[in-house]
């Protein structure tokens, strides 16, 4: 038997076009052994992942290196004998479970497909040894799970049954690519501990991809740092996170671990409110959406809006801005009440509330340049013009940190980080007392996503800003944001300064938040898991 | 399985409305823009020298003085009883001379479609899943080659061909009440081939790229990554998923056939109702081509709507809905 | 961007002469052709010679020159059909996208009746009610193709304007004049071009079609069309008169097929799992 399951010397991967993806990447992986691939999106990461089982993407190219999966030369096997390998040998666990899963067969055959079609067991054995992995993944009623397609079953189900169909063939080493990134803190540690229970369980060896290190740092034995298609560094997860060796590393180590508030209280003018909503009730149809949700923010201030996907944050935003009318309740904006629809308010109410999107790739007209994009608002609401147009944009580029230069440009030349720079100088191109942020790092990578949260406390110091920020991330509500509300299927269940939010007394939803942040610790997930089974028990004595 | 049927039933009723409302429609369309607008049928066929009086006359005759809407459902409640109304021209009911030129229409359609649709699935799964390669590559040029040139362009080709210089066929696919079935097979095999290879290059261009858009889904990759071969990969996980969008794709190009069918008719002169319908509008025959109008535009949602109920009734996730 | 400026493909390049002969051919036909359109100056359907290179018709013309003068009325009804229908779909499904629900969905759900009747069809029905005459079919195939181009417009513009730029647009309050034509017509155009050439083969081929069964442009202007309509009697005796207005359709649309099937693969990406397949 080989000590090594993986072994892959000199990895270098090409673009169909001939741009570099994959550059002389080294990396084993033991018997058992979990290493985890981390770096920014573009680092390679899943190109390595997928090279790994001898495949490459549409318009990519594996030109040089070896790759070897127990003792066998992937390159050189030919394309029958790397059928062979795949599913039985190394098998693959993707981020999306639903586009993953053919939506023309049942659960079961497509669990069952890996052993059958490779003759490891015959169908009858196939199936019952899938029920057994169905009851073993918690999956309900497993011996009918299998009937169901997968449109049936919840997202939670559907990854629990990708899981299954990974190691229905028993393989040696599995591949994830990055299973956790769609989802909610909530979900992700179940989907993180189910992981951890594949592994320890079945022994088997495991390539962890994502971008998230403190979530890494809970699987793996070893990190691979990658960036640009090369390697950064390579250790031990203790040693990654306690004594990184290069810059690169140590931000990324160093960004989850800011926990200090960035902003005071002192610029805080608590007499003054800007933005009051009271008592909104909104609905899609009759589905309700926001239930008696109100909010004040005062000149000056951040409120952080958390919630997970679902619990009506984006939508109290739409409600605010005029996109969505509210059932009832009403918002008011520096004293007067705001008309529901956008479209029927006055100059000045639509000026004074700017909104700063997630995507920065759709939130710039590709077609216009950024001097247009940020001096339209100038000219439409200031009647700015000529020689005072260029001199705002100027001035606008400058607050916001990018060069004068960049007016001539369009958005398309731009990186994600300078585009979200360019929406921020658009909404301050309004002169507007209310910015509300929705979601506009969570787009980024984690350095340029700090970049920009730094920009934003500075702008809100030199103006006077005031912040609705809506987010997802605890980490960035505790570094940015005066006071915040937490939000859970379109009800208030918490709101006050940040500090007194999340800290004790809190509700029990806002703790199961802040428990499920992964930190950057190595045991915080079994510390976390073993935390809650104590609750469980001693809440209920008698089941247990 | 109760739930099932029900599912299925109650979408396919939908979709028979909808053929049914869509018709309802169409046949106000027609109506109104052969009757409603300037130039009725009395100064169409008298011509611009006629006196008003013989006009008056001629529309009282027709009926043209009564209000459009009545005129609308006396056309429709003959329509539905399968009268058709009364040829300017001939004096003949329309449904008389209609229904055995609708039927060499259905025979010369069905028999290129008989091919035409098997071969262009066919081709067009070929090309999709050698994407890029000399297969798909001449399966391209030649099929943009075929959809580019006009109709009659392939068709006067094929009779200078296989019937002038090779004497192979009939010039003109000349067919009677009377004809065996064989000898309508051989005299329509010129009509039918241009029809074939017009309608086969539109459809295998759709199906493949319907085969196409099927094959960049995430399950095809994870079928790869599973280990499956090629072969297994296209037939078991792409292949049943591109079923629905081919079925529409080939609803779709039925009306080149029907465009096609009405000048391949007009080239070989052959007694179909596409023929038919040409003759009457030179004629301005209005009740002909309003007849014939009909029948082509109902063929076409027909088709369409069942296109529709096939998809519905392929389809998985509809099979077994949760509502 | 970069594959823009990598050299056209030999396809492409092929496609490129084509289309741009015939266009020299309608803006200076008059000017090249050996022969007048009306004048018989041969015997009827003479076989090609020196004189005459392609023959001479059914009256004596010489289908060279007919062919060459054609150019500029064949090709030119369908540029205005085009042209035309492109306008008013267009505009319409800007307005559609911009427009409140209700009114989109009646836009769209009209135009669905509109497409349940087959091109040509549909034209057979107009031109029977107003009888045939140049301004009749110009407005009549524009107007049955509208309906085509408001739904690829519709569609391009929707995936627009669900973009989070034009909901900042609209937050700031600018009029839907400008959602159309500032911030969502630029994005949509350059897919629209390439609609614009398939468009117009389309309109280019039912305008033949027409003028082949007699009911599109008349006699005696040179059409292609109808020349092949006027010859078509000639095959029987195996003379090709009918061939070659109808190659001279068929180039045309080929050529402009080549040049849109080059541009659209510029922008499109190789589908997802083809390098297992």
């Amino acid at each position: 038997m080989n000590e090594h399951v993986l072994k892959i010397r000199n990895l270098r991967i090409e673009s169909v076009a001939g741009t570099t993806l994959v550059d002389g990447v080294d990396l084993t992986v033991a018997r058992g052994e979990v290493l985890g691939l981390i770096g920014e999106s573009g680092a390679g990461k899943s190109t390595i992942g997928l090279a790994s089982m001898g495949y490459a993407r549409a318009g990519c190219r594996i030109v040089g290196g070896t790759i070897e999966l127990e003792g066998k030369e992937l390159r050189s096997l030919g394309a029958e004998g790397r059928r062979d390998l795949r599913g039985t040998r190394i098998a693959y666990v993707a981020q999306s479970a639903s586009a993953s899963f053919n939506p023309a067969h049942t659960i079961m055959r497509q669990v069952c497909e890996i052993p059958v079609y490779h003759g490891l067991m015959t169908r009858a054995q196939a199936k019952a040894h899938a029920i057994e992995l169905f009851r073993s993944l918690g999956l309900p009623e497993p011996e009918k799970f299998g009937e169901k397609y997968p449109h049936e079953v919840s997202g939670g189900q559907l990854q629990r049954a990708m899981a299954a169909m990974a190691i229905a063939g028993k393989p040696d080493i599995l591949v994830f690519d990055e299973p956790t990134t769609a989802l909610d803190v909530t979900t992700q540690i179940e989907v993180l501990a189910l992981i951890k229970k594949i592994i320890w369980e079945f022994g088997t060896a495991a390539l962890y991809i994502t971008h998230d290190l403190a979530v890494v740092a809970q699987v793996a034995d070893r990190i691979m740092v990658l960036r640009g298609g090369r390697t950064v560094e390579m250790g031990t997860c203790e040693q990654i996170l306690s004594a990184p060796v290069e810059d690169y590393t140590r931000l990324l180590v160093a960004e989850r671990d800011v926990h200090h508030s960035l902003v005071s209280d002192a610029l805080v003018d608590a007499e003054k409110t800007v933005l009051e909503v009271d008592r909104v009730n909104a609905a899609y149809g009759s589905i309700s959406i926001l239930q008696d949700v109100s909010l004040t923010i005062a000149k000056g201030e951040t409120l952080a809006v958390v919630g997970e996907s679902g619990s009506g944050k984006s939508s109290l935003a739409r409600v605010i801005v005029g996109l969505h009318s509210a059932t009832s309740g009403s918002v008011r904006f520096e004293k007067k009440t705001l008309d529901p629809n956008c479209r029927n308010r006055s100059r000045t109410d639509q000026q004074g509330i700017q909104l700063v999107h997630q995507h920065p790739d759709v939130s710039l007209n590709p077609r216009q340049t950024i001097g247009n994009i940020i001096g339209r608002p100038a000219r439409f609401y200031g009647g700015l013009s000529g020689r005072a147009l260029k001199q705002k944009i100027t001035e606008l580029l400058k607050m916001v940190g990018l060069p004068e230069n960049f007016a001539v440009r369009k958005p398309g030349t731009l990186s994600g980080g300078q585009k979200q720079r360019v929406s921020i100088a658009r909404a301050l191109a309004a002169n507007p007392a209310l910015i509300i942020c929705d979601e506009p790092t969570s787009a980024l990578d984690p350095l340029v996503a700090q970049e920009i949260l730094e920009l934003l406390v500075r702008l809100q110091r030199e103006l006077g800003l005031s912040y609705l920020f809506i987010t997802h991330d605890l980490g960035i509500v505790q570094r940015l944001a005066h006071r915040t509300l937490v939000l859970l299927k379109g009800e208030v269940v918490s709101i006050g300064a940040t500090r007194e939010v999340f800290s004790p007394p809190m509700h029990p939803y806002t703790q199961k938040l802040i428990e499920s942040v992964p930190a950057m610790k190595t045991n915080w997930l079994d510390g976390v898991l073993a935390a809650r089974a104590d609750r469980t028990a001693r809440e209920e004595p008698t089941a247990a | 399985m109760r739930l099932f049927k029900n599912v299925i039933t109650r979408m396919i009723l939908e979709r028979v409305m909808l053929g049914i409302l869509t018709l309802f429609a169409v046949s106000v369309l027609i109506f109104a823009a052969t009757s409603i607008l300037p130039g009725d049928a009395a100064t169409a066929v008298l011509g611009q020298g006629a006196t008003p009086e013989t006009v008056k006359a001629y529309r009282e005759e027709l009926g043209l003085d009564r209000p459009a809407i009545v005129r609308y459902g006396d056309w429709l409640a003959g329509v539905v009883q399968g009268d058709l109304g009364t040829s300017l021209t001939t004096r003949q009911p329309i449904s008389d001379s209609v229904i055995p030129r609708f039927e060499n229409t259905l025979f010369l359609a069905g028999f290129a479609a008989l091919i035409a649709v098997p071969l262009a699935i066919g081709l067009g799964i070929i090309a999709a899943i050698n994407e890029g390669r000399l297969v798909d590559r001449v399966a391209n040029i030649v099929s943009l080659g075929a959809i580019s040139v006009p109709e009659f362009f392939v068709a006067y080709l094929l009779i200078l061909f296989f019937a002038v210089k090779l004497g192979l066929f009939p010039t003109l696919a000349t067919v009677f009440p009377e004809m065996g079935f064989f000898d309508r097979l051989y005299v329509t095999i010129l009509p039918v081939i241009a029809l074939i290879m017009i309608v086969t290059a539109h459809m295998l261009r759709m199906t493949r790229s319907a085969v196409l858009s099927v094959l960049s889904q995430p399950y095809i990759e994870m079928a790869f990554l599973k280990g499956l071969r090629r072969r297994s990969v296209i037939m078991q996980h792409a292949l049943p998923n591109a079923a629905a969008p081919i079925i529409s794709v080939v609803a779709l190009n039925l009306a080149y056939l029907i465009v096609g069918v009405v000048v391949i008719e007009v080239v070989f002169v052959y007694p179909g109702l596409g023929q038919y319908m040409v003759d009457a509008v030179s004629k301005r025959d209005l009740p002909v081509v309003q007849g014939c109008a009909l029948l082509f535009a109902a063929t076409f949602v027909a088709v369409n709507a069942l296109a529709d109920i096939l998809s519905v009734a392929i389809n998985p996730r509809l099979r077994r809905s949760r509502h | 961007m970069k594959s823009s400026l990598q050299r056209p493909p030999l396809t492409a390049i092929i496609g490129l002469v084509i289309v741009a002969t015939f266009l020299l051919l309608a803006i200076f036909g008059s000017y090249i052709a050996p022969y007048s359109e009306f004048e018989t100056v041969g015997e009827t359907w003479a076989p090609s010679s020196a004189e005459f290179l392609l023959g001479t018709d059914n009256l004596g013309r010489d289908i060279l020159s007919r062919i060459i003068i054609g150019a500029q009325m064949t090709i030119g009804i369908a540029v205005t059909c085009t042209m035309l229908s492109f306008v008013i779909g267009t505009v319409v499904g800007l307005a559609a996208s911009v427009a409140s629900n209700v009114v989109d969905q009646i836009f769209s759900r009209s135009v669905d009746i509109l497409l349940s009747i087959p091109v040509l069809i549909f034209a057979l029905i107009v031109l029977s009610a107003f009888g045939s005459s140049m301004p009749v079919l110009i407005l009549t195939i524009a107007l049955i193709d509208a309906p085509r181009v408001f739904r690829v417009a519709r569609a391009l513009a929707m995936n627009v304007r669900n973009l989070e730029f034009v909901e900042t647009a609209w937050l700031r309050g600018e009029s839907r004049w400008w959602l159309m034509t500032r911030e969502i017509l630029p994005n949509i155009l350059p897919p629209m071009i390439s609609e614009f050439g398939l468009r117009f083969c389309f309109n280019f081929l039912i305008v033949a079609g027409l003028s082949f069964l007699g009911l599109g442009i008349q006699p005696p202007s040179a059409d292609w069309g109808g020349m092949v309509r006027e010859n078509g009697q000639a095959i029987t005796f195996g003379i090709s008169a009918p061939i070659w207005p109808a190659l001279a359709i068929g180039l045309v649309t080929i050529g402009i097929n080549l040049v849109v099937d080059w541009v659209l693969s510029m922008n499109a990406r190789p589908s997802g799992a083809s390098a297992e397949l």
